[in-house]
């Protein structure tokens, strides 16, 4: 038997497990799906939980492993959208006639303190949000759910330089959105 | 020398591929000597790390 609190606690957390399933599968029923598996799962594994790390923390880690089974799942059916070649969207007026930068980067301080500073989760899940679907997918799978380059363009079918490409342009759209968003709006 | 336009892009493919010998050379003196370079590299630093920890606490 579950004991009653981990289960109550489990379910605090379920929003959060929800938002976080979204925005790497953009399909409500999916994320529910794996949310649930995950929810079961944990409860199932509760020995597992020792409680050194934070509940959270470990239902996330459940979470990214149904993910992942979910996306490699997809893509054996062939269900995964194939990334197309997108249109010459241009980060060349960044930099002038010379190559140098039109606007030099600024300086977005420590790390170490800025990710700690309320509210800004909340605006870089904005920005992921912002992200085109397939963009989305390719970058969560590289940074969120951590697989090697390779392996994302070969379950998506992609070729290498297509895979660096459209990560190259999530990271330069998530760098101006927290730039517009959070940096400039403080 | 590599301008910044071609700097920031190995800058960021650093991230997702092994780079060459030559291009990664080429890559850390240009960085030495442009501090707008430097703090490119700094925010896409920033933003490895913050995505990393997603969803925060």
């Amino acid at each position: 038997m579950p004991s009653p609190d981990l289960q109550e606690s489990l379910e605090k957390i379920r929003p959060t497990l929800l938002r976080f399933a979204m925005l790497q599968l953009r399909n409500e029923a999916a994320a529910e799906d794996v949310v649930q598996e995950t929810l079961l799962a944990a409860l199932e594994g509760k020995s597992a939980f020792s409680g050194r790390s934070q509940l959270k923390t470990w239902a996330v880690s459940i979470l990214r492993n149904k993910i992942v089974d979910h996306l490699r799942r997809g893509s054996r059916e062939g269900t995964l959208p194939i990334v197309d070649e997108q249109g010459d969207e241009d980060f060349d007026a960044l930099f002038d006639g010379t190559g140098h930068w039109q606007e030099a980067p600024g300086d977005w301080g420590d790390p170490a303190v800025v990710l700690e500073q309320r509210g800004f989760y909340e605006v870089l899940e904005l920005c992921m949000k912002a992200l085109p679907e397939q963009v989305a997918r390719v970058f969560t799978m590289r940074e969120v759910l951590g697989f090697e380059t390779e392996e994302i363009c070969k379950e998506l079918k992609l070729s290498s330089s297509n895979c660096w490409v459209v990560l190259y342009r999530a990271r330069m759209r998530l760098r101006e959105c927290l730039q517009l968003r959070w940096f400039d709006a403080r | 020398m590599k301008s910044c336009r071609e700097v920031h892009r190995l800058v960021i493919e650093a991230q997702d591929r092994k780079l060459g010998f030559a291009e990664r050379l080429s890559m850390r003196v240009h960085l030495i000597l442009c501090a707008a370079c430097r703090r490119f590299d700094a925010q896409m630093d920033l933003l490895r790390q913050a995505i990393r920890r997603f969803p925060g606490d």
